[in-house]
Order: C-alpha cells, then structure tokens, then sequence
C-alpha cells in the first residue's frame, strides 16, 4: 500500500484518484502504523508552507516521515510537498523538514520570460521538465515532456539534488532527490499520461525494494 | 517556456452537455463525462464545465458529474455556474474539480473571491467576467462594461476596474468573456483581451468568437492572453484540439504537442 500523507493539505483526493485508476493500493493516512506499513510514501500537498509545516508537527508527521526516509522507505513528494523536505522556505519564513539539503524562493515579479514580458505569478500551465540525471522515475519517459504547474515558490536544493530543470524567468529546479527520496514540483497527477506514468514508476520502484 | 492553453469549455445543463449561441436557445448535444474523456485524450491542456442547470434543487446531478470527470481525466478541470457560497466551492472542490469559477455570484458579493482564496488558494479561484462593449463614458472610462446573469443584466461596472479589483481580491486567473464577440465565429475581442491581460499579473483566458485556428493565435499573441476556450468549433468537429495545436505550433506559439 502507497500512504498519501494526510495533513490537511490540498490536493490529497486527486492524487488518490489517479493512484485509484492505475489500480495501486493507496490511503490517505496520517496514522503512523499506517505509514510504516506502507511500501511507500507520497508527500502531496497544495497551499502554504507554514501552515503545512505547523500542520505536519501538530501531528508529529514531520518526525515520523524523517523516520521512515532515515529507514530506506521511498518518498515521492508533490509541489509543496517538494517545497518543504528542503530545508528552509521563503514563504512565511518557514524552518522546514530538512530532507535534503536547500530552500524554497519566491518567483520574482521581475522576471521575464523569453519572449520579454514580464512573468506571471503563479506559474500555472503545461511547461518542459529537461531531466538531466538518469533515474528510475522518469523510466520510458521522454525528456523535455510538459507538465503541469501551479505554484509562486520554487525548490532550490543543493545542486548535487538537482535532478531536472525548466524555464520560468529563470531556470529552476523542477525535479529533486536522490535514489528513492524524489520530489517534483509539478503536478503528476494533473500531468496526463506522462504524469500519471511518473506514478505508476514510483509504485513500482517501491515494490522492487 | 509556459505553454499557452487550450480550454474546451462544455456548457452542462441537468447533467447533459449543451450548446447556446449569445446566451439564447440551448440544444443538447451528449455526455459532458464522455466528451471531457475524449477531449482528454485529443490533448486538451483543461477543461471547464459550465452549469447552467437554472433549479437550485437539481445541482446534485452536477456535483456527479464532476466526481465522474474526475475518476477519468487527470488534467486540470474548473467548475462554474451557481457557484455563490465557499460551501459551494468546497463542495465542488472535493467532488475533484482543480478550480472554481465564479462569474455574477462575484459581482454581487465581491468577498466571496477573498474568502475562496483564503480557504482554498488562490489557484483555486478564477473569476469570469462577462463584458460588453457600451462605449467609453464617465462612468465607464474603459468602454468595456461587466454584464451579469448571462449577459442580460448591466452592471454600470467598468471591466478593466474590476479585473484589477478581482486580481486585488485574489482571484488567481481570469476567465473573459466577450458578450459582442461570443457566439459570433468571428474572433475574440482582441483590443479588450490585451487591455486586461496587460493591466493584471494573472493569466487571462480569452474566450468568446473563436472560429478558427487562426483566432487562438491571435488571443495568445495580439490579445496576449494565457489561454483560450473554445466550444462550437471543437464540439461540432469543425476542428479537433489536435488540429488546432499544429497550426498554433506551425505559428511559432508555444503549445503542448505531446500527451
């Protein structure tokens, strides 16, 4: 069973959803047996980093997911939940679980896309993910896919995390981790097929361990 | 680079898929579940589903739908029509819907915007503007004017004051509707499209007019909008979505070719 972490947060149910139509096993749960029984984890999450992170200790969710990523459990987290297993992020100036090692930024408003118009925030809609490490989550996926974005802040981890990229103003680091902690900052369950193969090859990255 | 969108919008009326021109005489034309898993599937970037069902009562039929589209499509779908309360958001929300759109509900108690957005994000909340044209005046200095209900009912609102305002609010996008240029197959409202999409920060959705492929370029470009919904020209298969995004790509728009 793949436990999608509850926290109050966003976006749990169309995670499951899609996790449904595959026909993979999955709860949203924030029991902690639950959790260690499960083969694998997924860290979504739509909405702001501090009351996410006040959330996670209010259930001492934070200790349990160092825990289980200390003990070799998979993890893939989603959007905020890629945001806040770096270290710090910028949005309410949140201390956060420190999974791997960076922080989280605010678009700035300055930007300019390549066309030279200002950007806009939030960055919503299909953009390119340019992978450039090798890893088991984007197994049989081409690179320089589009998937689907919504969010103001973006992940910065330190660069031997940086897994993927894509351009917004500035290129930032859209896919992270390192073998079976990952997190992308798009949408997978929102990105179509490709999206929902991302899925299907974390589930099977948790059965082979 | 962000992709520019395009949104096939389906009118849903007591849970069948409809089809109006200029807001008069609706014809039944299928399922609204079957035709977002085709459109899905033909490479559509959303989907927005519009309830015109007019009795409070039989809004549950809706809510069903939603949860089905749900179950079958994993792109991002938003809900308007009767939405006037956060419970109504929340409801439409967590039967799987990624956004809520409110058009005269907004009008009538700008708060709600706030409060959606508070709640739920402001990538939840798209606020959809009806305009006319009425020519420029004192109180309209825009010429453009938000109408209501449908478009039957003036607001004595000037449309780019109220795009900011909503942006303001905390709408996180904007979903513009020409009254003039709906229904019409004879292009968006280019001069009011770029108006609003260079006087906010959040991505406009240009809609209304779109006859050809050639009219979502020039939204996109001209108009400078984010995205454009289409009806008609993809729900009577003048058009598929796929045809429609090759000529934009042989146009140099950045759009999503592979799904």
């Amino acid at each position: 069973m793949i436990a999608i972490i509850d926290y109050k947060a966003g976006n749990l149910t169309s995670v499951k959803r899609s996790l449904d139509f595959l026909n993979i096993k999955n709860e949203i749960t924030d029991d902690e047996k639950k959790i260690q029984k499960s083969i694998g984890i997924i860290f979504p999450g739509v909405g702001a980093a501090g009351s996410a992170m006040e959330n996670l200790r209010e259930k001492n969710l934070d200790e349990i997911l160092k825990q289980e990523v200390m003990n070799g459990k998979p993890l893939l987290g989603i959007c905020l939940g890629c945001q806040i297993i770096l270290d710090y992020s910028e949005e309410n100036n949140t201390k956060c679980l420190g999974l791997i090692p960076g922080e989280c930024r605010r678009f700035d408003s300055f930007l300019k896309d390549e066309k030279g118009e200002y950007i806009k925030i939030p960055h919503m809609g299909w953009n390119q993910v340019n992978i450039k490490k090798e890893n088991p989550l984007f197994h049989d996926i081409k690179n320089n896919l589009d998937f689907y974005f919504v969010h103001s802040y973006y992940p910065k981890p330190a660069e031997d995390f940086v897994i993927g990229t894509t351009n917004y103003g500035v290129e930032f680091c859209s896919v992270l981790g390192r073998q079976g902690l990952w997190a992308v900052q798009f949408h997978p369950e929102k990105s179509g097929r490709f999206g929902l193969k991302i899925l299907e090859n974390f589930y099977k990255y948790c059965v082979r361990c | 680079m962000l992709c520019k969108r395009i949104i096939p919008c389906l009118d849903v009326r007591d849970g069948k898929l409809t089809k109006g021109v200029k807001f008069k005489g609706n014809v039944d034309i299928g399922d609204p579940v079957e035709s977002a898993k085709k459109y899905y599937e033909e490479g559509a970037d959303e989907i927005v589903f519009y309830d015109i069902t007019a009795s409070h009562e039989r809004r549950g039929i809706m809510i069903k739908v939603v949860e089905e589209v749900a179950k079958n499509i994993f792109i991002p779908f938003s809900v308007g029509g009767g939405i006037a309360s956060v419970e109504d958001m929340r409801e439409v929300l967590l039967a799987g819907a990624e956004k809520i759109s409110v058009n005269s509900a907004a009008v009538k108690n700008p708060k709600i915007i706030t409060e959606g957005a508070e709640r739920f994000g402001s990538q939840c909340i798209v606020v959809g503007m009806d305009v006319l044209w009425v020519g420029v005046s004192k109180n309209i200095p825009s010429g453009y004017e938000i109408v209501i209900h449908g478009g039957r009912k003036k607001t004595g609102i000037d449309a780019l004051w109220w795009a900011k305002e909503v942006e303001r609010l905390g709408a996180g996008e904007i979903c513009l509707n020409s009254i003039d240029a709906d229904g019409t197959k004879e292009g968006y409202e280019l001069k009011l499209t770029r108006l609003i999409s260079e006087n906010v920060n959040i991505p406009v959705i240009a809609s209304g007019g779109a006859g050809n492929p050639q009219h979502m370029v020039d939204a996109v470009t001209i108009g400078k909008a984010s995205a454009a919904l289409i009806a008609s020209i993809v729900h009577f298969g003048e058009y598929t979505i796929r045809e429609i995004k090759e000529y934009m790509n042989e146009k140099g728009v950045r759009v999503r070719m592979k799904w």
